[in-house]
């Protein structure tokens, strides 16, 4: 390996191009990082939007009127409203409000730091989309075939875990696939609360630097393979779920 | 999001219309989200003394705020344009029969379509020069421009898949019937398949114009002042009050809800009259 | 609650059945003795496929009764799964599982609601399968075989759950014409098994061969009943006599 760092070095040292986070280990250490925190944020992300999404598409089917509505206002709020501002009334309007605890050094410091803001507002951004995927998907299993189940004498729970889940999984499973890489792509935003993800790790490194260009191509490049190789992966899946005989 | 599954035992997938939000007429929107975001504050206004009620503080900057929030619009509506025009000819250019403009018009719509949106504005932001010279004339090319180009990149690279795809999604005897009737290839596009895929193409074009106006705001971070850099500066000015942040976000959500809210609406609308006309 | 075989094995008295206000059962009364093969015909609308349908629950009614060995179905505390293991189903569209191979569909049921053995199941659900003619396509998924295939496959799955009838809803008339014949001869094997079978359909011919008795259904009551060979040679009903000119 230190053949390669040694030669990113002369790389610099030759021609000017800089790629500090190849051959400095502090920096390397810092963009290490910053992928993992850009992962660990879309894991968060993905798990308590999935969560939302299907409390959600359960609430929406609810018979009380009100209950339809609340999940529809928060759709629709969620939706049409832009990430960033809302990550920031998540941050600084709802973050302010809660009480602040005493850190190890004794200092004042909020419950929820912006990691915690960041994986909430998103999640909730994300849920609002994956709500309506669920719905769809569930709806899309017919009647006929629940019937079938009912029949046989199935229990209402085995239907749903046997028959409408795994069907309207399939069903659902590009869409969701594509709001898992828009998500990815959205944890960027958590760079305007200090969120030390890719962005940030980047903006740092270049800031010390002063090699925006090398770390600006860098950076396209990384989402570039980071997002194509979750594309092909969900596309392998999406064929492996694939029932045969269909499509 | 109209789609079909691979299932035929499978019904299609549709998006009911959308209840009325909460139930309510479009113009009681207005009223309740007001109510909503300013009444916490009202509530802050009573329980301390010192500073003006934020209520009021939110309705003296509430004109500025809103002349950023026009700024945000003209960005969009640049942008927009802009991707438009060069991922239509992009989208054009992935369904080329000329492998390398096919193979070079994909690269470019997948490398920018999977970079992020804020990625992409820094992008612009930082490599593009503050000015360029033709014929020794200087044209300045100041923060709001680069911010309009850098936001133009995922709109191009968009605007091109929806192209592709809705090119695709014609019946391929469309192509036949009109080699059968020798027309040439550019005769087939430009007469016989895109009048077809406009149709198609305008829902997620519309959808996409949604999220590039909810993404003028990443733009604040790179410094243009638009309304989310002039919440900022107004919430400085006043001191950080943190009674204040609420109501002041809560403004700027309203703007975009109030706008983006009713394109939503009449995209789903356009959507379920397409797939009825098939 | 004691039934004896010698008593009806399905019994409908006066059975009222209305969706909101359209009526479509209007005061239907039938008796299926065990081992019997009945078919209900008549014009499409006339309430056929809602009558079997409450037979096994999967409509409720207003009112009357409906007892399948003695068991109430009208009843709020219906045991519905106790009724479900007496009372097999065969659909129109088939309505398999799409995301399970044959044999798994076949095997399904027994599993998971009769809770056998997984090896045992899988044991009579392929002896099933070769029962109904379709030894080979154990693995296939329901897409991959053709409407006939899959609907011998939906008798097959719900002959695994060892009803005691089986009621069939229109079960050929999604089918190729090709393919109707295969369907129609495991139906008619089933007959001579001795399985009770409750049978909607418009296969004339068909119901006249295996039929003990027929019904006629119009506007949901039944107009005339019969056995096979008076039925069709002497419908007294006008409305019988029109619709038997309409199709034969």
């Amino acid at each position: 390996m230190d053949v390669i760092y040694e030669w990113f070095r002369l790389l610099y040292q030759e021609t000017g191009i800089n790629l500090p986070f190849l051959y400095d280990e502090y920096d390397r250490n810092r963009m290490v990082d910053g992928f993992l925190t850009t992962v660990w944020l879309s894991l968060v992300c993905l798990f308590f939007s999935v969560i939302i999404g299907v409390i959600g598409a359960w609430l929406q089917g609810s018979s009380f009127k009100w209950t339809r509505r609340f999940v529809n206002g928060y759709i629709q709020l969620f939706r049409n409203t832009p990430p960033l501002v809302q990550l920031y009334f998540f941050y600084f309007a709802i973050g302010t409000l809660l009480p602040r605890v005493e850190n190890d050094w004794g200092g004042q410091s909020p419950i929820l730091g912006s990691f915690a803001w960041a994986a909430i507002s998103l999640s909730f951004f994300a849920g609002a989309f994956n709500v309506e995927i669920f719905r769809s998907g569930i709806e899309a299993v017919p009647k006929s075939t629940v019937e079938a189940a009912e029949a046989l004498g199935f229990s209402k729970l085995q239907i749903y875990r046997d028959i409408t889940l795994p069907l309207a999984f399939r069903v659902v499973l590009p869409a969701l696939n594509n709001n898992l890489v828009n998500l990815v792509k959205t944890t960027t935003l958590a760079y305007a609360i200090a969120v030390p993800e890719m962005l940030y790790e980047a903006n740092q490194i270049w800031s010390d630097n002063v090699n925006v260009t090398e770390m600006m191509i860098f950076l396209l490049l990384a989402y570039f393979v980071l997002v194509g190789v979750l594309v092909g992966a969900m596309n392998r899946w999406e064929r492996a779920m694939k029932i045969p005989g269909y499509g | 999001m109209t789609w079909k599954t691979d299932l035929p035992v499978m019904l299609p997938v549709t998006k009911p219309e959308p209840e009325p939000f909460l139930g309510l007429k479009a113009w009681h929107i207005l009223p309740v989200a007001l109510f909503a975001i300013l009444g916490p504050s009202l509530g802050f206004a009573q329980t301390e003394d010192g500073g003006q009620n934020p209520l009021v503080v939110l309705m003296n900057w509430a004109p500025l705020l809103l002349q950023g929030f026009v700024f945000n619009l003209v960005i969009s509506v640049s942008a927009m344009a802009l991707g438009t025009v060069v991922g239509a000819l992009l989208g054009l250019g992935q369904i080329s029969l000329i492998p390398v403009v096919r193979g070079g018009s994909w690269f470019v719509t997948q490398f920018f379509r999977n970079a992020p949106w804020l990625v992409l504005l820094f992008f612009a932001m930082f490599l593009l020069p503050f000015e360029i010279s033709i014929l020794g004339l200087k044209i300045p090319f100041p923060d709001w421009l680069k911010a309009i180009l850098g936001l133009s990149l995922p709109v191009m690279a968009n605007v091109s898949e929806i192209v592709r795809g809705a090119v695709r999604s014609l019946p391929s005897g469309q192509w036949e019937a009109a080699e059968s009737l020798a027309y040439t290839r550019m005769q087939t596009l430009w007469l016989i398949i895109l009048p077809q895929c406009v149709k198609r193409m305008l829902p997620p074009w519309m959808n996409l114009y949604s999220i590039l106006t909810m993404a003028t705001v990443l733009a604040s971070i790179v410094g243009v002042s638009e309304v989310m850099t002039l919440t900022g500066q107004a919430l400085a000015s006043e001191g950080g009050r943190p009674e204040l942040l609420a109501p002041f976000y809560g403004f700027v959500l309203l703007l975009f809800f109030i706008y983006c809210y009713p394109i939503a609406r009449f995209t789903v609308r356009l959507e379920k009259k397409f797939a009825v006309i098939g | 609650m004691s039934w004896n075989t010698s008593d009806p094995m399905v019994s409908l008295k006066d059975v009222h059945k209305s969706f909101g206000d359209l009526k479509v059962l209007n005061g239907v009364s039938l008796d299926v003795m065990k081992g019997d093969v009945i078919c209900i015909i008549g014009p499409s609308g006339s309430g056929k496929s809602t009558l079997i349908r409450c037979i096994n629950a999967l409509n409720d009614i207003q009112q009357g009764s409906i007892l399948v060995e003695g068991q109430e179905v009208n009843d709020p505390k219906l045991n519905k799964l106790e009724l479900r293991k007496k009372v097999g189903m065969v659909f129109q569209q088939y309505n398999l599982f799409p995301h399970k191979t044959a044999l798994q569909n076949v095997m399904m049921a027994p599993v998971r609601v009769l809770k056998q053995d997984k090896d045992a199941a899988e044991k009579s659900a392929r002896a099933l399968i070769k029962k109904v003619r379709l030894e080979g396509k154990e693995d296939a998924y329901p897409g991959e075989l053709s409407g006939g295939q899959q609907q011998r496959v939906a008798i097959a799955r719900s002959l695994a759950m060892q009803p005691d009838v089986i009621l069939f809803d229109e079960v050929t008339a999604a089918l190729d014409p090709e393919t109707v014949g295969e369907v129609l001869q495991t139906i008619k094997d089933l007959a001579e098994d001795g399985m009770t079978c409750i049978l909607v359909t418009h296969e004339m011919a068909f119901a006249r061969e295996v039929a003990d008795h027929i019904y006629f259904t119009d506007r949901g009551v039944i107009v005339e009943h019969g056995p096979p060979d008076t039925f069709f040679k002497n419908a007294q009903d006008p409305r019988t006599k029109e619709f038997l000119s309409q199709i034969l």
